[in-house]
C-alpha cells in the first residue's frame, strides 16, 4: 500500500516491542459489539484508474477556459501567472503545518508577513491578518469585531446597518454568524451613503459593499463620515482587484475592511478554497480575530517572524477568545502573496484598467442592443467590472440558449431574487477578449430575436 | 534548510521592474473619473527570476512533511499524496464556477455527493454536509445544529454546553460563538470524562439547561474513553445531545463508527484524517455528520440526487442553520479527500487506523522508560509524554533540540491538564526506521539533558534564526513592512 510504510515484518517487530499479540488487540478499549464494522465503500483503485475516473468527472463540468466567460457574482475568472502555481505547490509550503515552531517555519511566516504588508497597502489599512475562510466569513467576523470593539455586549449598541445590495450569500452568512448574538441586522435597500445616514445611537457598525453586488460604486467616504458621526464603525467589503486602480476602502474612511481575495491568484475551484481578507486600523488590532504575524529578533539580533498577539485566540483564551477560528487559508494566502508580488505596483493597476475598460466597452455595446438596457449607464452610476443588464426576455432563458454556443453571459438575478426575471449580472475581466465581448453582444441580440 | 537571511519582497524591489507581461488593451481604453482613482500603490517591483528565487528560498526555510518527520500530536501530519494535487489541477476543477448551474457542474456535484455519503458511512451518520471550511467551522456548525434542535422543540433554556477539561480550545470558543455557556468537566484518573462529575452536573440544578456535551474520543491524551456509551446514555437521558470532535478520527476510521456509540453530531477534518495538505495553516475542510432527526438542520447547500439528465443537484436542508460560508465548502480540498478514499477502499482505510495506532504505541514503548507517560495505558493514534526529564530542562528545550536533530517537534504544552506535555502522533505514513530514529533522538536528548543541558537551552542552532523574542514582538507589534 503506497501510503503505509510498515511491512508485515515491521509490524511483527513493532508488536513484539509493544508486547502485544496482534494489531486487533490494540483496539480492545473499543466496544466489541461495534468494533471493525464492514464499511460499504467502493473498492480501491490504482493511481492510474483513479486519475481516469477523475478526468472523466472533471469533463462533466463546464470550464471557464473553454467558453466566453462573463459570469462573476462572487467568484471571478482572472489571470493567474505561472509562477503562482509553480511556487505555491512546493512541498515545503504545501505540507507544512501552522507555524507554531517559528525557527522551522520562517518560510511560511515571512510569506504571511509579506502578504499582510501588501494586502494592507492594497486595502488601505494598517493591519491585515493571515486570512479567513472567504470574503463572506471575513465580513461576518469583521462585523463581530466591530461589535466587540464597540463594547456593545455591555452597552446599548446592538444594531448593524447593512446595505441590502450585498451578495445574497454574504447576507445569509451574516445572519448565520450573528444568530447567537444579541445583534439586530437592519438591511436597507439604499446606497452606502444613504444607508449610513440612518446610523443612530444604537448602531455599532454600517456594512457597505465596494462595489455592490450589482456592481455599482457608492460614496464610501460619505458613508464613513455619517457612520462616524453617529459613533459607529464603517465595515466595508471590497474587490481587491479594483483596489489596484481605485481608492482603497481604508483611504475612504472604512475602519474594518473585508475582501474576497480569490481573484488574487486563486482559481475559482467551484467556490473554494477562497481567501477571506480582513484588515483594520491599528487601534482595533487587539479585537481582530485570526492569526497575525509580527517581526521579532533572536538573541543574536537576527530578524525573524512569529505568530503574535495570540492572547486573542482560541488556543489561549478558549471560550473568551474573539473567535473560534483556528486555521487560516494558508495556501490561498500564499498564492495571493505571490500574485501580488508578481503583479506588483504596475501590474495590479494594469489588470484593473483592463477590467474597467473592457467592462465599459461591453456595457456600451449591450446598451445599444434593441430591447436591452444597462441602468448603470443611463443613471450615470460608476461601476468597475460588473453591471446589471435589463433583458427583453427572461435572463435565465438567455443563459440557457447561449451556453450551448459557448457563451456564458452572466448571472440571471432570478436565481437569488425570483421576481427579478429580466436582469442579468454581467462580469468582464481582463480574460475577456474584444472578440469575446463582441460575440457576447451578438449572441444577446440573436437570443432576443 | 536555507540558513541565509532572505530579504523581504519590498527590500528586493527596484523601480521599473516587472514580472508579469499583460496584454495590451484591445478595446477603446476608458478611465475612471480622477476623483475615484487612488495614488500610487505601494507594492514591490520584481523581475520574475528574483521572485522565483525569493519564494523558493523561503520554502527552504520550512520544515514540512515532504522533508521531515512531523509528529505533531492532534494534527495528523500524514503524507499528502501527490496524486491528489495532480487531480485538483485539472482545468475542469480549477475553472469550475460555483454558479454555473447544476447542469454544468455535474462533475463537482457527484464528487460532493459521493464524499458526503462515504463520510456518513465511515461515521455511521444519516446525513452530512461538506460546507464547513475547517474543523472549527465544523464545530460551529455542529453546536448551531444542537442549538437549533432544542429551539425547534421549544426547549429554549438549554444553553449550557459541557466540555471536558482536556478539550481543544476551539470547542469552548465555538460554543461562545453559538451562544452557549461552558461548563468544564474534569478528567478521571484514566484521562477520561469523570463520570461522577458528569452525573453530578446532569442531576444538579443546571441539568435541565444542558444542551449537550462535546466529546473528543480518542481524547487529547490519545486514550479511548471506554465510558463513551455510558456518557452518551447519561447525556441523552438528561435531554442533551452528544457532539463528537473528529480531530482524532485517524484512530477510528474502519475501526468504529462513532454514531454507533451514541454520537449525534460530529465533524471530521479532511486535512487531518483524509490526507489533504495543511498548507502552512490551511485551507482545511470540514464535514459535519448527524443522526437522521438532525438532518434538516445541516448547513447547506449540500449535494442531493437529482432526476434525469441532472443526476445531482444542490439542495438546502429544510430547517438549515443556514450558510456558514459562500458556496459549498472548500471544494478543492473535498476533491483531494475524494481521491484519497477512492484509492484506499474500505480495507485500506482500516489499515490507516491500524498502522497509525501501531506506530504510536511503538514509539511510546521505545521512550516510556525515559519519559513519563501520565496515563500508562494502550494509546490510540497518539500519546502524551512529559518533558520534565532533568532539573532545569523543559519541554520547550526538548522540542527545540529535536529541531537540531532533524525532526519537527511534537505538539507541546497541550493538553493543558498534563504538565510539560509532549504530544506525539506519528501517523501511519512513517516507516519503522523513521520511528526508530525519532525515538533514538528523544533518548539522546534525555541523556544530554543530564550531561550537557546547555545543548538543549541553546537549541535550535541549525535554523535560519534561533529562538525569537515573542514577548517583545507582542509588546510592540510590527505587523507590516515599514520603509
Amino acid at each position: 500500500m503506497p501510503y503505509i510504510a510498515a511491512t508485515d515484518r515491521d509490524r511483527k517487530a513493532m508488536l513484539e516491542r509493544i508486547g502485544s499479540g496482534s494489531v486487533e488487540e490494540l483496539f480492545s478499549d473499543i466496544p466489541a459489539s461495534v468494533r471493525f464494522p464492514k464499511l460499504k465503500l467502493p473498492p480501491p483503485l490504482s493511481e492510474m484508474e483513479a486519475m481516469r475516473e477523475i478526468e472523466a468527472l472533471a469533463s462533466k463540468n463546464l470550464s471557464a477556459s473553454s467558453s466566453a466567460w462573463f459570469l462573476g457574482a462572487g467568484a471571478y475568472y482572472h489571470f493567474i501567472p505561472a509562477v503562482v502555481d509553480a511556487l505555491s505547490s512546493r512541498g515545503e509550503f504545501l505540507t507544512a503545518y501552522t507555524p507554531y515552531q517559528p525557527e522551522v517555519s520562517q518560510g511560511t511566516l515571512q510569506a504571511i508577513f509579506e502578504y499582510q504588508s501588501m494586502a494592507a497597502a492594497l486595502l488601505g489599512v494598517e493591519v491585515v491578518n493571515a486570512s479567513h475562510y472567504d470574503g463572506a466569513t471575513a465580513l461576518a467576523e469583521g462585523l463581530l469585531m466591530a461589535y466587540n470593539a464597540a463594547g456593545a455586549a455591555a452597552g446599548a449598541r446592538d444594531k448593524a446597518i447593512v446595505c441590502a445590495d450585498l451578495d445574497p450569500e454574504y447576507k445569509d452568512v451574516l445572519r448565520s454568524y450573528v444568530s447567537a448574538f444579541p445583534i439586530r441586522l437592519e438591511f436597507l435597500d439604499l446606497p452606502p451613503e444613504a444607508a449610513a445616514a440612518r446610523s443612530d445611537e444604537s448602531t455599532f457598525c454600517v456594512v457597505v459593499p465596494y462595489p455592490s453586488f450589482s456592481g455599482t460604486l457608492g460614496d464610501i467616504a460619505a458613508a464613513a463620515a455619517s457612520a462616524h458621526a453617529a459613533g459607529a464603525l464603517l465595515v466595508a467589503h471590497a474587490d481587491p482587484i479594483m483596489c489596484g486602480l481605485l481608492k482603497s476602502p481604508g483611504e475612504l474612511g472604512a475602519d474594518i475592511v473585508a475582501a474576497e481575495g480569490q481573484a488574487l491568484g486563486n482559481p475559482m475551484s467551484f467556490g473554494g478554497p477562497f481567501l477571506g481578507m480582513l484588515g483594520s486600523s491599528a487601534k482595533l488590532v487587539r479585537k481582530m480575530p485570526g492569526r497575525l504575524v509580527g517581526e521579532a529578533r533572536d538573541s543574536q539580533g537576527r530578524r525573524g517572524f512569529v505568530l503574535t498577539l495570540t492572547a486573542r485566540e482560541q488556543h489561549i483564551r478558549r471560550e473568551k477568545a474573539v473567535s473560534n477560528i483556528c486555521s487560516n487559508q494558508g495556501l490561498a494566502m500564499l498564492r495571493a502573496c505571490i500574485y501580488l508580488t508578481a503583479m506588483g505596483r504596475s501590474g495590479m493597476r494594469k489588470v484593473a484598467e483592463l477590467c474597467w475598460s473592457k467592462a465599459h466597452y461591453a456595457a456600451g455595446l449591450i446598451a445599444a442592443l434593441p430591447g436591452y438596457a444597462v441602468p448603470a449607464l443611463t443613471s450615470r452610476q460608476e461601476f468597475f467590472k460588473e453591471f446589471v443588464v435589463l433583458t427583453p426576455i427572461p435572463a435565465a432563458e438567455i443563459a440557457q440558449k447561449l451556453a450551448r454556443r459557448g457563451v456564458v453571459p452572466g448571472f440571471p438575478l432570478s436565481r437569488y431574487y425570483p421576481e427579478r426575471t429580466h436582469e442579468l449580472l454581467v462580469c468582464v475581466t481582463e480574460m475577456c477578449t474584444k472578440g469575446q465581448i463582441e460575440l457576447l453582444a451578438r449572441s444577446l441580440e440573436e437570443a432576443a430575436e | 534548510m536555507n540558513l541565509r537571511p532572505e530579504s523581504l519582497v519590498y527590500e528586493l524591489s527596484s523601480p521599473g521592474r516587472e514580472c508579469v507581461s499583460l496584454p495590451a488593451c484591445d478595446v477603446p481604453p476608458a478611465r475612471p473619473p480622477a476623483g475615484l482613482m487612488r495614488d500610487a500603490l505601494e507594492l514591490p517591483e520584481l523581475d520574475e527570476l528574483t521572485l522565483v528565487r525569493h519564494f523558493t528560498r523561503l520554502s527552504q526555510k520550512n520544515y514540512s512533511i515532504d522533508t521531515e518527520f512531523y509528529p505533531l500530536g492532534s494534527c495528523t501530519m500524514k503524507y499528502n499524496p501527490k496524486v491528489n494535487e495532480a487531480a485538483a489541477s485539472l482545468p475542469g476543477w480549477r475553472n469550475a464556477h460555483p454558479l454555473a448551474g447544476d447542469e454544468f457542474s455535474q462533475g463537482s456535484l457527484e464528487i460532493i455527493h459521493s464524499l458526503q455519503s462515504w463520510l456518513c458511512e465511515i461515521g455511521g451518520f444519516a446525513a452530512g454536509s461538506l460546507q464547513p471550511a475547517a474543523g472549527a467551522h465544523g464545530e460551529l456548525s455542529g453546536v448551531l445544529i444542537i442549538r437549533a434542535y432544542h429551539e425547534a422543540r421549544a426547549d429554549h433554556k438549554r444553553r449550557l454546553m459541557l466540555v471536558p477539561d482536556s478539550a481543544h480550545g476551539t470547542n469552548p470558543a465555538s460554543c461562545t460563538m453559538a451562544g452557549f455557556r461552558i461548563k468544564a468537566i474534569a478528567s478521571d484518573s484514566e484521562g477520561g470524562v469523570d463520570m461522577a462529575a458528569l452525573r453530578e452536573v446532569l442531576s444538579g440544578p443546571e441539568g435541565a439547561q444542558v444542551a449537550g456535551i462535546m466529546i473528543t474520543n480518542p481524547n487529547t491524551l490519545g486514550l479511548f474513553d471506554r465510558n463513551i456509551e455510558a456518557i452518551a446514555a447519561a447525556v441523552h437521558a438528561a435531554g442533551g445531545l452528544v457532539y463528537g470532535d473528529g480531530a482524532n478520527m485517524n484512530a477510528l476510521v474502519g475501526i468504529l463508527r462513532p454514531a454507533e456509540v451514541g454520537i449525534d453530531v460530529m465533524h471530521f477534518n479532511l486535512h487531518k484524517t483524509f490526507s489533504t495538505p495543511h498548507g502552512g495553516g490551511g485551507p482545511g475542510a470540514g464535514f459535519v455528520g448527524v443522526r437522521s432527526d438532525l438532518a434538516d438542520f445541516l448547513p447547506g447547500p449540500i449535494a442531493a440526487k437529482g432526476e434525469g439528465k441532472i443526476a445531482y443537484r444542490l439542495s438546502m436542508p429544510a430547517r438549515s442553520i443556514g450558510r456558514l460560508k459562500s458556496f459549498y465548502g472548500n471544494f478543492g480540498i473535498v476533491l483531494r479527500a475524494y481521491v484519497y478514499l477512492r484509492m484506499l477502499g474500505p480495507e485500506g482505510l482500516r489499515a490507516v487506523a491500524e498502522n497509525a495506532v501501531l506506530g504510536a504505541n511503538y514509539v511510546k514503548a521505545l521512550i516510556e522508560g525515559t519519559y513519563k507517560v501520565k496515563y500508562p495505558r494502550r494509546c490510540m493514534h497518539e500519546f502524551v509524554a512529559q518533558g520534565d526529564i532533568a532539573e532545569g530542562v523543559h519541554t520547550l528545550d526538548i522540542a527545540k533540540r529535536l529541531i537540531d536533530l532533524g525532526f519537527h517537534p511534537p505538539t507541546i504544552y497541550f493538553p493543558l491538564i498534563v504538565p510539560e506535555a509532549i504530544m506525539i502522533e506519528p501517523t501511519e505514513s512513517e516507516s519503522k526506521e523513521t520511528l526508530d530514529a525519532f525515538a533514538a533522538a528523544l533518548l539522546k536528548i534525555a541523556e544530554e539533558a543530564k550531561e550537557s543541558p546547555e545543548l538543549l537551552h541553546a537549541a535550535p542552532t541549525t535554523t535560519p534564526v534561533g529562538r525569537l523574542d515573542e514577548v517583545a514582538a507582542a509588546r510592540n507589534p510590527v505587523l507590516c513592512y515599514r520603509r
